[in-house]
């Protein structure tokens, strides 16, 4: 099945797209995803515990499981957020 | 109205939309591009948002808000893109019969924005340039910020 992938700001930037469709297994979680996204761009590596997910709009936690067409944010800390004491590079 | 513009935010518009007959109070919060960020001097802003999300979290910050304080009516606008120094990035307005009631809803309001509405802030300055939020204190190093040159 297949995920489409949004990025934004620092994300953006390290993947060096906005979006891109990515092929996931049956009943990947966005942890599984993660993984895969960090293969395919190491600099996202660095954002590492910083990044928040959202599916199709609603913010979600990692362990949520992804369905085909799901649309899939990567949202870094917002402008005005606490960064929750998140390490990144 | 909740809007995501380009270009200057109309102030007027933001506090039309919450007027009306029964409003004895009006608060309105103006966010602006500041000069200076932690020893730095800032060039200038720009910002991106999650646009679809970032305006169905507004809607639900502002539902929140009139579930908290039900006679209030409440308006936001927020500016994408490059704001120049000492403009207005974001204008909170939020009228109710009583002051107490909008002045306690757009606190909440102005607060919770910048905690979970995807909207982000990049700062260039000097020698440099780094996405607010995602650190603390000290700037990314220079070698990711310009990935490109």
């Amino acid at each position: 099945m297949r995920v489409l992938v949004r990025y934004f700001a620092a994300a953006r930037e390290r993947s060096g797209t906005t979006e891109e469709w990515i092929e996931v297994e049956e009943s990947a979680t966005l942890a599984g995803l993660w993984s895969l996204l960090v293969q395919r761009h190491p600099a996202l590596a660095g954002l590492g515990s910083c990044i928040s997910f959202a599916v199709n709009r609603e913010y979600t936690d990692r362990l949520h499981t992804l369905r085909d067409g799901d649309e899939v944010a990567l949202i870094p800390p917002v402008s005005g957020g606490s960064t929750g004491g998140c390490i990144h590079d | 109205m909740i809007e995501l513009v380009q270009g200057k935010i109309d102030l007027e518009r933001v506090i039309a939309a919450v007027s009306h007959p029964g409003a004895g109070a009006t608060v309105i919060f103006v966010g602006t591009t500041r000069d200076h960020n932690e020893g730095r001097e800032v060039i200038r802003l720009e910002y991106e948002a999650y646009e679809e999300m970032a305006i169905s979290e507004l809607q639900r910050l502002v539902l929140t808000a009139q579930t908290q304080w039900p006679e209030t009516r409440a308006a936001i606008a927020h500016r994408l893109g490059e704001v120049p120094l000492g403009e207005p990035s974001v204008v909170i307005a939020v009228s109710s019969p009583h002051r107490a009631q909008a002045f306690a809803a757009c606190r909440f309001l102005i607060d919770e924005l910048k905690k979970s509405v995807p909207i982000w802030k990049k700062e260039f300055f000097q020698g440099g340039e780094v996405w607010i939020g995602t650190q603390q204190g000290t700037p990314l190093p220079s070698s990711w910020v310009r990935p490109d040159s």
